[in-house]
Formats: C-alpha cells, sequence, structure tokens
C-alpha cells in the first residue's frame, strides 16, 4: 500500500515547513493544533530550537472548541501572544483537525491582523502533506508581503529554499563562501541566517539559486514580478559547485536556465534518495568529482521541470531500488531497511527524514572535495 | 524575578494571588526543550513483543516515529498516513485495514499484540474501532489487536498519556485471580524496590508483578492474576480502575505523597488490603528527615525550582522542603489539581513563591534572563532557570514513599555538588528509555 510504511519514517510534515521556514525572520507563527506538532517539530524537526528563541507556538487546540468552531479563541490568543511578543508578522497555518472543521485561515488571520494591526498571513496546511509545501507557500509568502522594487545590483544572487530540514545548519555561510569565491555577491539566503529586511530586496539580484523545492514557490514569484531567473541545484562537490557557478553566469547573463541532469534511469551505479534539488544535484557532483554514474529518486514533491519523478513512499522506492539493483544508495541512513541485498549505502543524513538521530553525522559536503567521504 | 509587569498574559503568578482553580488563562503555548517526559510510544513499548502502528496525519506521525527511531525500536512501530482525500472519500476505516494487513504481511513473523493507535480525526470522523479491531482479529486470530489512541485534541476529557496507561493492558486476558499476587499498574518505570511499598509486599509474602519488570509475553500475561493492583501516579488510575472492571481485582490507588500523614494514610490502606499489620516507620522517617537536614545544610539558601514534571505533587514536595527550611522560590507547573491542601498550606506559608507557567509564549525567553543560582528539581525548571545544578527526574523517578523523601533529599543534595550537563540530558526523549543520541 501506497500510505503505509513497515519501518522507515514519514519525512517532516507541511506545519514544519512553514515553521523552519519563517524560523529566523522575527514573526509570530501559530500551528493551530492540540499539542503533538509543536512538539514533534521543536524535538525532531527543528535543530535550532534551542539555541535560537523563536516565536513558534501551537494553539492548544481543544476537543470542544473544534467541536464548537471557537476560532474567536484563536484569534484572540493570537493577538494576546502578539502584544507581549511584538513579532514584525504573525504566519497561522493549520493541523488535520482544523482541515476536518474547515477552519478559513485567511479570514482568521484578517480578523488577527485588524485587530492586532500587525501583517498576518493564512497558510494552507493541515499535516497531511510534505514539509516542501508548508515551506514552500511560507517563503512565497513573506516574499510577496516583504519583497520591494529596487534596482539590480551586478551579479549578485539569492539562494531560495535554504531550512535546515534539508541542509545542514551553517550551509548558508558554505554557499556565501563559494558565490563570494566565484565573484558573486550573495543576496538573500531565503530563510537561514539572514532577515526580513534582507528580503525587501529579493529583487536587486540577477538570478536566483534554488537549493531546494522549498523555495519554489518564492523563486517562481520573484520570476513572474521581477524577471529573475532561477537556476536550481546545491554546490556540492568541486567540480559541480564551479559548474553551478557557470549556470548562474550564464542565467543572469540572459542564457536559458540550465537544468540539473543525472543519469538514466536503469543507467545508474549509484542512487541517490532524497529530496530532488539535493538529490540531483549530489548524483551531478559524484558524477563530476568521482566519475560516477549517478542517478537521484526524488522522495518530495517538485514542481519545476528539474526533479524527476517522485516516489515518496517505502513500498515505491524499495520496488525501484529493487529494479534498478545500484552498487551503491547514497542516502539518509535511515534507508539502509529497504535496500536490496548487496547494495552499499553511503550514508548522507537528511533532517528532514532522520531527525535528530544522526545530526552528529552530518557534515558539509557544499563547495568542498568530496572524494574523501564517498571513496 | 520581575518578567511578568505589563503581559497580556503573566508568565508567572505570586502564590499569594495565585487561583488554585486555575492559574492562568490559557492561550497559545510554548514548547520548552526538555524532552524527558514518555509518551505514547515509550509506553506501549512495555509490552513485550508488542508492534506499534499508527494511524494518522504524516505531522502527527513525525513525531512517534521518530521516538521509536531515537529509542532504537524502530522495527517494533509502523504506519498508515492518512491523507486529505482519505478523509472524504468513504475509505478511512479500509485504509486503515488494509494497511495493518498489508504491515502485518511484511512483518514475517507475527507479533503476539499490536497496538493500533487512531488519531484525533478519526475519532471526529466517527470511525468504528470497535469494528476495525473485530475485523483484523478475524483476519488474524493469533493476534491480540488492542485499541490505542493518539488524540490530544481530547486530552481535557481523557489524556492520552492516561488512556495509554490503561490500554497496556488490553491484551492480557481473565486468569484466575491469585490472592498472593500484587500489581503495580499504570507507572512507566519500576518502584523502587527500597521503597516502603515494595518491601512491604515483599516482605509479607506476595509476589509483586509490575509490567515495567515483564521481559517475556508470558509474563506480561501473568499480569492478569494479581487480585490487587496498586496505582501511584495520576494517570495511572483508569489503568486500575479498567483492570478492576475487567477482571475484578481491586484497584488501590495509593497516590505517591510528600507528606508524612499522606504516607501513612498510604500504608494504613495497604496494610488493610494486604491484611498485615501497619511496620513501624520511625526509623524510615527519621532516615528522611536526616536527609533533609544534609541537603538543607548543603544547599542553604540557594533558591530551589520545583517543576510539575519531575514529582506528582510539585506544590506538597515544594511545602515539605519549605517547611525544611528549604529556599522554595519557584514553582513550574499550570494547574494545582488534585493537591489543594497543600496549595494553600504553602501559600500560607510563603505567598511569594512565584509560580511559572510550563507553557506560556512568555516563557520562551525566560532561559536568556539572568537568574540567581538556582537548584532545580526537575527537567523543565532546569531550562527555565538555566542551571546545571538539577535534579533529573520524571514523574517521582519510581520513589515512593518515606524512603521516598530520603532519595530526592540526596539528589537534591548531590545535584547542588555535581553540576550536570544540561543541554545534553534534557534533549533525551523518554527518560529511562535507550537513546541513539547517547
Amino acid at each position: 500500500m501506497k500510505n503505509a510504511a513497515r519501518i522507515i519514517p514519514c519525512y517532516s510534515a507541511d506545519t514544519s515547513g512553514v515553521c523552519s521556514a519563517l524560523y529566523e525572520l522575527g514573526g509570530l507563527t501559530v500551528v493551530h493544533d492540540a499539542s503533538g506538532c509543536n512538539s514533534t517539530y521543536s524535538t525532531h524537526d527543528e535543530p535550532r530550537w534551542y539555541d535560537m528563541r523563536s516565536n513558534i507556538f501551537i494553539s492548544a487546540l481543544t476537543e470542544m472548541d473544534a467541536i464548537m468552531g471557537n476560532d474567536e479563541k484563536l484569534i484572540a490568543d493570537t493577538v494576546s501572544a502578539a502584544k507581549d511578543r511584538k513579532p514584525a508578522f504573525i504566519a497561522l497555518c493549520g493541523s488535520p483537525m482544523p482541515m476536518m472543521t474547515g477552519v478559513d485561515f485567511d479570514a482568521v488571520a484578517a480578523e488577527v491582523e485588524a485587530r492586532s494591526g500587525i501583517r498576518t498571513f493564512g497558510l494552507h496546511t493541515n499535516g497531511t502533506r510534505s514539509y516542501i509545501e508548508g515551506a514552500s507557500e511560507a517563503l512565497a509568502a513573506v516574499v510577496r508581503e516583504y519583497a520591494e522594487p529596487c534596482g539590480k545590483v551586478r551579479g549578485r544572487v539569492n539562494v531560495l529554499g535554504l531550512t535546515p530540514l534539508d541542509l545542514p545548519l551553517g550551509a548558508d555561510k558554505h554557499i556565501r563562501e563559494w558565490l563570494a569565491s566565484h565573484g558573486f555577491e550573495c543576496g538573500c539566503t531565503l530563510a537561514m541566517g539572514d532577515s526580513l529586511e534582507s528580503i525587501k530586496k529579493l529583487p536587486s539580484a540577477e538570478v536566483n539559486l534554488l537549493v531546494s523545492e522549498a523555495g519554489r514557490g518564492a523563486a517562481e514569484y520573484l520570476k513572474k514580478e521581477y524577471g529573475i531567473p532561477c537556476i536550481c541545484g546545491v554546490p556540492f562537490g568541486n567540480g559541480f559547485a564551479d559548474e553551478l557557478a557557470e549556470r548562474l553566469r550564464s542565467a543572469a547573463n540572459g542564457s536559458k536556465p540550465v537544468a540539473l541532469s543525472t543519469a538514466e534511469a536503469g543507467q545508474a551505479e549509484v542512487i541517490v534518495i532524497g529530496e530532488g534539488i539535493s538529490a540531483m544535484s549530489l548524483a551531478e557532483a559524484l558524477r563530476r568529482d568521482l566519475g560516477l554514474n549517478a542517478g537521484a529518486i526524488n522522495t518530495q514533491p517538485s514542481e519545476g521541470a528539474a526533479s524527476g519523478d517522485v516516489l515518496s513512499c517505502e513500498e515505491d522506492i524499495e520496488a525501484a531500488l529493487l529494479e534498478l539493483r545500484p552498487k551503491a544508495v547514497v542516502a539518509d541512513p535511515l534507508y539502509r531497511y529497504i535496500l536490496p541485498a548487496g547494495t552499499r549505502l553511503i550514508e548522507v543524513p537528511h533532517f528532514a527524514f532522520s531527525g535528530r538521530c544522526f545530526q552528529r553525522a552530518m557534515v558539509n559536503l557544499i563547495n568542498t572535495d568530496i572524494k574523501e567521504y564517498f571513496k | 524575578m520581575s518578567g511578568a509587569a505589563g503581559r497580556d498574559r503573566p508568565e508567572f503568578v505570586r502564590l499569594g494571588d495565585a487561583d488554585r482553580n486555575g492559574l492562568f488563562a490559557s492561550g497559545l503555548e510554548y514548547n520548552p526543550p526538555a524532552r524527558g517526559m514518555w509518551n505514547i510510544v515509550h509506553t506501549g513499548m512495555l509490552v513485550p513483543g508488542a508492534h506499534e502502528i499508527f494511524a494518522c496525519a504524516q505531522g502527527c506521525l513525525r513525531g512517534v516515529i521518530l521516538t521509536a527511531a531515537e529509542m532504537l525500536e524502530l522495527d517494533r512501530l509502523s504506519w498508515i498516513s492518512v491523507s486529505e482525500s482519505d478523509m472524504f472519500d468513504g475509505t478511512l476505516e479500509s485504509d486503515i485495514v488494509d494497511g495493518v494487513r498489508d504491515i502485518i504481511a511484511k512483518l514475517g513473523k507475527h507479533p503476539p499484540v499490536v497496538l493500533l493507535y487512531l488519531s484525533c480525526i478519526h475519532l471526529f470522523a466517527g470511525v468504528d474501532f470497535d469494528d476495525v479491531i473485530r475485523e483484523l482479529s478475524e483476519s488474524f486470530p493469533d493476534i491480540h489487536f488492542v485499541d490505542c489512541y493518539m488524540t490530544p485534541t481530547m486530552r481535557t476529557t481523557v489524556s492520552p498519556v492516561m488512556k495509554m496507561s490503561a490500554q497496556i493492558y488490553g491484551a492480557l486476558e481473565p486468569r484466575p485471580l491469585d490472592p498472593k499476587v500484587i500489581g503495580i499498574v499504570g507507572n512507566d518505570r519500576a518502584t523502587d524496590e527500597d521503597s516502603e511499598l515494595v518491601r512491604i509486599i515483599r516482605s509479607s509474602g506476595f509476589e509483586l508483578r509490575d509490567i515495567t519488570l515483564c521481559r517475556t509475553y508470558e509474563e506480561y500475561l501473568r499480569l492478569a492474576e494479581s487480585s490487587i493492583n496498586i496505582s501511584h501516579i495520576p494517570t495511572g488510575v483508569l489503568a486500575g480502575d479498567e483492570l478492576q472492571r475487567r477482571f475484578g481485582a481491586k484497584h488501590l490507588h495509593l497516590p505517591a505523597r510528600y507528606d508524612y500523614n499522606g504516607i501513612a494514610d498510604n500504608y494504613r490502606k495497604l496494610c488493610g488490603a494486604l491484611g498485615v499489620a501497619i511496620p513501624d516507620f520511625s526509623e524510615e522517617i527519621a532516615a528522611a528527615e536526616a536527609a533533609l537536614a544534609e541537603a538543607k545544610a548543603v544547599i542553604g539558601d540557594t533558591a530551589v525550582a520545583v517543576d510539575y514534571t519531575a514529582v506528582t505533587r510539585s506544590f506538597e514536595l515544594s511545602l515539605l522542603l519549605k517547611k525544611h527550611g528549604f529556599n522554595v522560590k519557584y514553582i513550574v507547573a499550570d494547574t494545582a489539581g488534585g493537591e489543594e491542601e497543600a496549595f494553600d498550606s504553602l501559600r500560607e506559608l510563603d505567598p511569594d513563591i512565584e509560580v511559572y507557567s510550563a507553557v506560556n509564549v512568555n516563557m520562551l525567553d525566560m532561559p536568556e534572563r539572568e537568574h540567581e543560582p538556582v537548584l532545580a528539581v526537575g527537567q523543565k525548571a532546569a531550562y527555565y532557570f538555566s542551571t546545571d545544578r538539577f535534579v533529573n527526574m520524571i514523574v517521582n523517578g519510581g520513589y515512593y514513599g518515606y524512603s521516598g523523601i530520603r532519595k530526592i533529599a540526596e539528589l537534591m543534595k548531590d545535584a547542588y555538588e555535581v553540576p550536570k550537563d544540561r543541554r545534553e540530558l534534557l534533549k533525551l526523549k523518554g527518560m529511562g528509555c535507550a537513546s541513539c543520541l547517547v
């Protein structure tokens, strides 16, 4: 069955995607939920929780409030918290129970905004979808709200979709260094290691770098409204990092953006499993730096042409691996349970999959020599 | 501490101004990174050989799956996700049944028990859980299916933790009650062997059974032979009541107390039920007093903070400590339910004690505020008051009675003398369980 799994985890959900995306932007995020969303998010989906404060709360929804449709409590409690916390903005999103009761988050947001005087937006999560969808909607919402028309800055690149769910903490710093080393100026790193102030200047970039589908909504908005082209990829390794820099430069100069490409299914000796852009980028890096014929299995929703077919359930991934019979799989350690016999697993922990379990083993693969790691 | 002035929702209240029927107005809630408390996954794993299957939305699944992963029990948990369309296309029940069948087929060996957890949305949608269990039981007659609930939305009616503490006995079948067998039920850790409670039971020729001590499924099944079941934490009450209803085993609720009269009352009830003489506890009381005095001598006037996750009666423990000269200044608790007497006495003794909400949004930056040196009893207090001098304990730590008071006093003294690595300890889920984070 597509919706059942014997052993491997599910990925982070849309509510966590919202919270992760907005974490560093100075807002107040409310998940309309009884209790589980916040403890799950703060324990398993948020590596910054202990060290960096963020106004992320749950509404503590009760059975009676759900049955009676007591949206007033959510509104009043949010306005009250905003008085005390003084956020830059307020984001409201939903979990499964509000989906059942049909809470209108746009209406609730309008009411909260009217009472608090603070810009408020409703996000349409329900706890049943991928973190990618939640994060993408959240980032697109803040970009729509805060990006301001401004003049272009030559060589400026925005990084979109950057959250610790897909890339380890510190990835923002490594990407900044890589961009600088190729003569680019890093604009906004949406949304790790950056601020709301920086979001205002997003339109000043010549090109956007989409490092995860989590930034897809923002990228599409910036393309539509400001004509900023978008290149997909994470600068893993050395060879692919150089190539990606060239793709950015070409796109900035008006050339058609070059898409990620990997080995054809059935031809790959190595399969990378994970979020589409990360997985395909790593596959390209393995090809360029180690000469491996590497392919990718994308486990997350993808709207762009850059990503291949999405295999999101245990049954499908297990069947695909059985058919492809790769020599090695590069994936989170918890995929070890469904690998074909004889297939080697090269572990690359993915926070959106195994949470804290292998956090200590996470290493930076951005703009660095990856030969030793994958030898 | 003066952080609450001018707040719309103050995060603390002076005890003298507090209403014990409602310490704080409900509002948005914060979740501090103190992870020691057990959840329903940990509790279910107490059933030897059980396989847990959760059916719920992805957002809810995530937490339970990774709980199992972190406690190195991922192979004992499977899941069925519920999509948006499942809620409306009439397949909600059939998806559960089909999903469980699929998972069991893939498990290979059948587990003796499957704990099947449904979620808030299933109950809200009116899923016929009895029918689901019946259908699965017919398909797999060698497996005992137990209905379990991950229903935090319903927490004000029956908390998921209390319900789970009862459902872990769901696979027990009626057996002849053995008058020489006594059970302790509803707790997630063994009761201290050194406690008077355990010593009275064992020394009087009774056999003590407790799910936390079961290593095999047969040992688990023998829990049904207990003629008396004792619960001593609040969330264990339903377990005792249910076993009394199902098997006729007398339920004795003897709540863990931090008050000598209350403890004596518990032992009177226990000895009465067992038909044994009440022992002389003067030595145990003297030992508890000596330990408290020794701890006080070491800790001195250092401020003490007690939180509700460490002990089930945080106001009562605070009162005991206060009476023994400790400088209890802070309590972290959102309610004072069940200990009204202690609350009132403590308020009279020291109305300036500050009671902090554990979940108030304004507690978010509590750790960054300037704190005097604090000795904390409990993880949340340790986190909020940013202290490495803390007693790392949840739900009474298995301690009970006079010896429990003595041991907590000893732990306080030790906590003061030997600071701990707060961050490393607080991150571990399900205190006492294995963890891949260690």
